[in-house]
C-alpha cells in the first residue's frame, strides 16, 4: 500500500487556461495499492482537473506531443516519461510550446 | 564550442525515435552533470551545458550571418511568447557582456496589442499590457507599445519598399521615368501620409475599435484572419522601425514555428516568397531588414530555457487559442508537424535545413524600386507575371468560368474590371459601402477586381475570404488607388511614345 502524495503542478504557455487560468497546484493523490506513476497522474489530472477539451492537453494516455514536461526542472524523457514513480513533493510541469497554447 | 553548423547535420540517420536510457544519465558535453533536459534527437545536456550552448546559439547566429552592424539601431519584436521574450533576454545577455563578445547594436522593443482583432475584452488587454510594460521598463530599453488599431492611421508610403542604398551613378532609365512620375503625382495629390502621421500611443478612438473588428468579421476563415493579421502587424512594426530610424527588425520565430511558417505558407500559395518568409534575413521592406535570430532554436529549448532560467514572459491568447487542429491551415500543420515530432524527432530540423537552402533571385534594382512589382500586402515581389501555361492562370480561368456559370449578369461586369473600364465603377457602387468608420481619405473605395491586380497569388486568396474590401484600412485603399490610376496614366503615356515612334 502507497502512501497518499502531495504534489506540484505547474502549467505554463498557454496550458494553465485549461486549468481556470491557475498556474500553479498542489494537489493530494491518495494513497493506492501500487505507487503512483505518470500516466496514473495523467489519467486522474484528466478525470479531476480538465474540466473541458481534454484533447487539447492529452492525446491518448499521454500529453499531447507539443507540451512540454518536466519533473523536478528535468526532461521527463529522461525519468522514464510514462512509467515514472512519482515522489511525495515532487514537482511536474507542463509548458505548452504550440502557438496560441 | 562552435557548433552551430553540426548542430542538425548527422542526424539523419537517426530518423526514429530512441528509447533513452534513464535516470542519472550523464550530459554529452561535460560528461559530469546530471543529463536535464534532451535535446536534437537524443542529446542530453545538464542545466549548466544548456545555458552555455543556449546563450552561445544566439551570438553564434549574428556572428555567421554579420547583418547587423555595431551602433545599428535594431526593433525586437516581443508578443510576449517565449521565444520573443528568450531573445529579449539574449539580447540582454550579449549586451552585458564584456568586449569582446559584447553586442554592440541599440535595442528597441516594440509590442502589437492585437486582442481586439481576437476578440479580448479591454480590462485583459490592458492587464497583458501592464505586465509587458513591466518586463520593458526593467530591461532600460526604450520600447512601443501600439495596438493593432494604430493601422487605421498608417500612411500608404509603409506599402512602399525604399531602396537602401540606390547607386546615384548609374540609374537606370525605367527608373528615371518612374521618379518623376512618383514625384509629379505626390504634388498633384493629396498623401495622406503628410496629414496621418502615426502618433505611437496606446490609446485609440472607438470608432478605429469598431473598424478592427468589421474588418476581420469580414474575413470568412481563420486561415484569412491570420494572414491578415500577420500583414498588419508587419505593417506596424515596419512604420514604427522607420519613424523612429530603427533599420533592422528582428522576430522570435523559433525553428519549430518557421517549419510550420514554411509547410503552411506552400499550402496557402505562397511558395514564391518561402526564402524570405522563412530565412534568417528577410529583405522585402528594402530599408528596413527583418532578422530571425531564434530560428536555430526548437520550441523545446526555448519553453525548457525560459522555465529554468526565469525568463519573464506573458501568456497572451491570441486567433488560434484553444481553437481545434482542423480551425485553419496554419493550426492544422502545426498539428501535422508536432505530431510526426513526436514519433521522428529530426522533422523539424529536416523542414528547417529545407528552408536554409531556399533562395531569391535578386530582383534588378529597377525592379526593386518599383512598387507596382510587388504585392500590396505582403511587399513581396509579384510572382503573378507568369505565363499562359501556368498552373496560376489555369486556375484564374477555372474561377471565371466557375462565376459565369453562377450567376451570368455579372459575366460582362468581370471583363469589364479586368479592362478597367469606365462602366466598371457601377458595378462597384453596387458592391461596396463607404468605408466611414475606418476614416478613409479616398472617395472612391476599390472592389475585390481592383485590389487582385495589386496582389501576389496568396494575398489575392486572402482577400477571397473577405466579405467586403471596405472594411480595410485607408492606407491600403489609398495605395492601390495610387497605384491604379499611375498604371492608368503609364499606359498612356506608352501608347503616346509608341505613336510618336511611327
Ligand atoms: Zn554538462
Ligand atoms: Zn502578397
Amino acid at each position: 500500500m502507497a502512501a497518499p502524495l502531495g504534489l506540484h503542478l505547474e502549467f505554463g504557455g498557454g496550458a494553465e487556461l485549461l486549468f481556470d487560468g491557475v498556474k500553479n497546484h498542489h494537489v493530494a493523490l491518495p494513497g493506492q495499492s501500487d505507487p503512483w506513476d505518470m500516466k496514473q497522474l495523467l489519467a486522474w489530472i484528466r478525470g479531476n482537473m480538465l474540466k473541458e477539451r481534454p484533447e487539447l492537453f492529452m492525446q491518448g494516455d499521454t500529453v499531447r506531443p507539443g507540451i512540454l514536461v518536466l519533473i523536478n526542472d528535468a526532461d521527463w524523457e529522461l525519468m522514464g516519461e510514462l512509467e515514472y514513480q512519482l515522489q511525495d513533493q515532487d514537482n511536474v510541469v507542463f509548458i505548452s510550446t504550440l502557438h496560441g497554447g | 564550442m562552435c557548433q552551430v553548423e553540426e548542430d542538425y547535420n548527422g542526424l539523419e540517420c537517426k530518423q526514429e525515435k530512441i528509447p533513452v536510457p534513464t535516470l542519472d544519465r550523464k550530459c554529452v558535453k561535460c560528461k559530469e552533470g546530471t543529463a536535464a533536459l534532451i535535446i536534437r534527437v537524443s542529446d542530453a545536456f545538464c542545466r549548466s551545458c544548456f545555458k552555455e550552448y543556449f546563450i552561445h546559439k544566439f551570438r553564434a547566429m549574428l556572428g555567421k550571418n554579420r547583418v547587423i552592424f555595431p551602433q545599428e539601431k535594431v526593433l525586437l519584436a516581443v508578443s510576449g511568447g517565449a521565444a520573443s521574450c528568450s531573445m529579449l533576454s539574449q539580447v540582454i545577455e550579449g549586451l552585458s557582456r564584456d568586449a569582446p563578445k559584447k553586442l554592440r547594436f541599440l535595442p528597441g522593443i516594440i509590442y502589437i496589442d492585437d486582442g481586439g482583432a481576437c476578440g479580448r475584452s479591454q480590462e485583459e488587454r490592458q492587464r497583458s499590457v501592464d505586465q509587458l510594460k513591466s518586463i520593458f521598463t526593467h530591461t532600460g530599453f526604450p520600447y512601443f507599445i501600439v495596438p493593432l488599431e494604430q493601422v487605421f492611421v498608417l500612411p500608404s508610403s509603409v506599402l512602399v519598399p525604399v531602396t537602401p542604398d540606390p547607386d546615384p551613378s548609374s540609374p537606370s532609365y525605367k527608373h528615371a521615368v518612374d521618379q518623376y512620375i512618383r514625384e509629379h503625382k505626390l504634388a498633384e495629390e493629396d498623401e495622406p501620409s503628410a496629414a496621418a502621421r502615426l502618433r505611437v500611443e496606446d490609446s485609440y478612438p472607438p470608432e478605429h475599435k469598431l473598424a478592427l473588428e468589421s474588418l476581420f468579421s469580414s474575413l470568412n476563415t481563420l486561415t484569412a484572419k491570420e494572414d491578415m493579421l500577420h500583414t498588419l502587424r508587419q505593417h506596424l512594426i515596419l512604420h514604427v522601425a522607420r519613424e523612429n530610424g530603427f533599420s533592422k527588425v528582428m522576430m522570435g520565430e523559433s525553428c519549430s514555428r518557421l517549419a510550420v511558417k514554411l509547410l503552411s505558407n506552400i499550402a496557402l500559395g505562397r511558395g514564391a516568397a518561402l526564402a524570405s518568409d522563412t530565412g534568417f534575413s528577410d529583405p522585402r521592406f528594402g530599408d528596413v531588414g527583418i532578422v530571425r535570430p531564434m530560428r536555430d532554436y526548437s520550441s523545446k529549448e526555448i519553453a525548457a530555457y525560459c522555465r529554468m532560467f526565469d525568463v519573464p514572459s506573458v501568456f497572451i491568447p491570441g486567433l488560434e487559442t484553444r481553437t481545434p487542429d482542423k480551425a485553419s491551415v496554419q493550426r492544422l500543420t502545426e498539428a501535422f508537424i508536432t505530431n510526426l515530432q513526436a514519433e521522428f524527432p529530426s522533422t523539424v530540423s529536416t523542414i528547417y535545413r529545407t528552408s536554409e537552402k531556399l533562395h531569391t533571385v535578386k530582383p534588378s534594382e529597377s525592379e526593386h524600386s518599383e512598387p507596382a512589382s510587388r504585392c500590396l500586402l505582403c511587399v513581396c515581389a509579384l510572382d503573378t507575371c507568369v505565363d499562359k501555361a501556368s498552373a496560376f492562370h489555369a486556375t484564374l480561368l477555372s474561377e471565371q468560368l466557375s462565376q459565369i456559370k453562377l450567376q451570368d449578369v455579372s459575366h460582362d461586369a468581370l471583363r469589364c474590371a479586368e479592362t478597367q473600364d469606365a462602366s466598371h465603377d457601377a458595378l462597384r457602387c453596387t458592391e461596396t459601402q463607404c468605408c466611414g468608420t475606418g476614416g478613409c481619405s479616398s472617395n472612391r473605395v476599390p472592389a475585390h477586381q481592383d485590389l487582385k491586380t495589386l496582389l501576389c497569388y496568396s494575398c489575392r486568396l486572402t482577400i477571397k475570404d473577405m466579405g467586403s474590401v471596405a472594411t480595410l484600412p485607408a492606407y491600403i485603399t489609398a495605395e492601390a488607388e495610387r497605384r491604379r490610376k499611375r498604371s492608368l496614366m503609364k499606359k498612356e503615356i506608352s501608347e503616346y511614345l509608341l505613336e510618336d515612334a511611327d
